[in-house]
């Protein structure tokens, strides 16, 4: 008889290896079970409140995203729409973060919903990072138009994404059943930067 | 490809949207009151003009909201983006 443990295994659990491929000119990873967390706060009223538990205040611009550092650690907080937020921390903090919130929100209109395991995290950095994405993503991505703190919601390669500008390398949210085919798409885009044999 | 302006995201490419058909067709008010003929034309039928219609989009990859276009029928050039809670602007 066997017994069933149960583990956890992220959408790219086993491509680690074949992500460091495309080094040193895309350094490309997953950073697995990021605790996050979608907030909808139409009532402005509790914004203050939820910064307090967030330890950032909530972005106002469209297409931005917030980083600061509260009682759970660094938090990054995205813009999704007038008035929804995705919350982004450290991971195994979401149930934690969902009864802050809500007990920030109070009886105010409003939602916390755990979404963790609807995507997953890849990080892109290195020198040419910005150019495999502009493969298959239509935003441009260059400094002068998306600096840090750029949040956007668009397509790479047909897949819907959330891409975050941070200071050294981007980040693109995928949905889990993504995952697998955008981090082949990925690897096969970048082919032209992988470091030829000699 | 074309660009559509979303009043939160700026210009995207035509792909991140979704149509939505006629704008600014009021429900019934009194719903129970209208004969089928009634409810045909409110269900089915739509305008149809040669040049500025506003129309209903919304930004599915995007920020998934809804919003109102005016776009010319006829060279497709958008005259206008609103967010639903505004009046329809002037165009000319
Ligand atoms: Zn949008």
């Amino acid at each position: 008889m066997t017994a069933d443990i149960a583990t956890r295994r992220s959408p790219l659990d086993g491509w680690t290896s074949r992500l460091a491929e495309l080094a040193p000119a895309v350094r490309l990873a997953e950073r697995p079970f990021v605790s996050q967390l979608t907030l909808r706060l139409p009532d402005s009223s509790r914004a203050a409140a939820v910064s307090t538990v967030l330890g950032v205040e909530l972005p106002s611009a469209p297409c931005t995203f917030a980083k600061g550092t509260g009682p759970h650690g660094p938090v990054e907080v995205c813009w999704l729409g007038p008035d929804e937020y995705l919350v982004l921390a450290q991971p195994g903090l979401q149930r934690t973060l969902e009864s802050a919130l809500r007990a920030a929100i109070g009886d105010a209109h409003g939602a916390v919903v755990d979404v963790s395991a609807q995507r997953t995290t890849l990080t892109l950095s290195g020198p040419n990072a910005r150019d495999l994405l502009a493969h298959g993503c239509a935003v441009d991505l260059h400094p002068s138009v998306s600096p840090t703190g750029t949040c956007v919601q668009t397509l790479l390669a047909q897949a819907g994404i959330i891409l975050l500008v941070r200071e050294a390398e981007f980040v693109v949210l995928v949905r889990a059943s993504f995952a697998t085919y955008l981090a082949a798409w990925l690897l096969d885009a970048g082919t032209e930067y992988r470091e030829q044999p000699t | 490809m074309q660009l559509i302006p979303c009043p939160w995201c700026g210009p995207r490419e035509e792909v991140e949207f979704h149509y939505g058909g006629q704008a600014h067709v009021a429900y019934p008010a009194e719903p129970a009151e209208l004969s089928d003929e009634e409810w045909a034309s409110f269900v089915f039928f739509r305008d149809n003009p040669r040049g500025p219609f506003a129309e209903r989009w919304s930004h599915a990859a995007g920020c998934r909201r809804w919003f109102n276009a005016v776009r010319d029928t006829r060279s497709y050039e958008l005259l206008a983006v609103y967010r639903p809670d505004q009046e329809r602007p002037v165009t000319t």
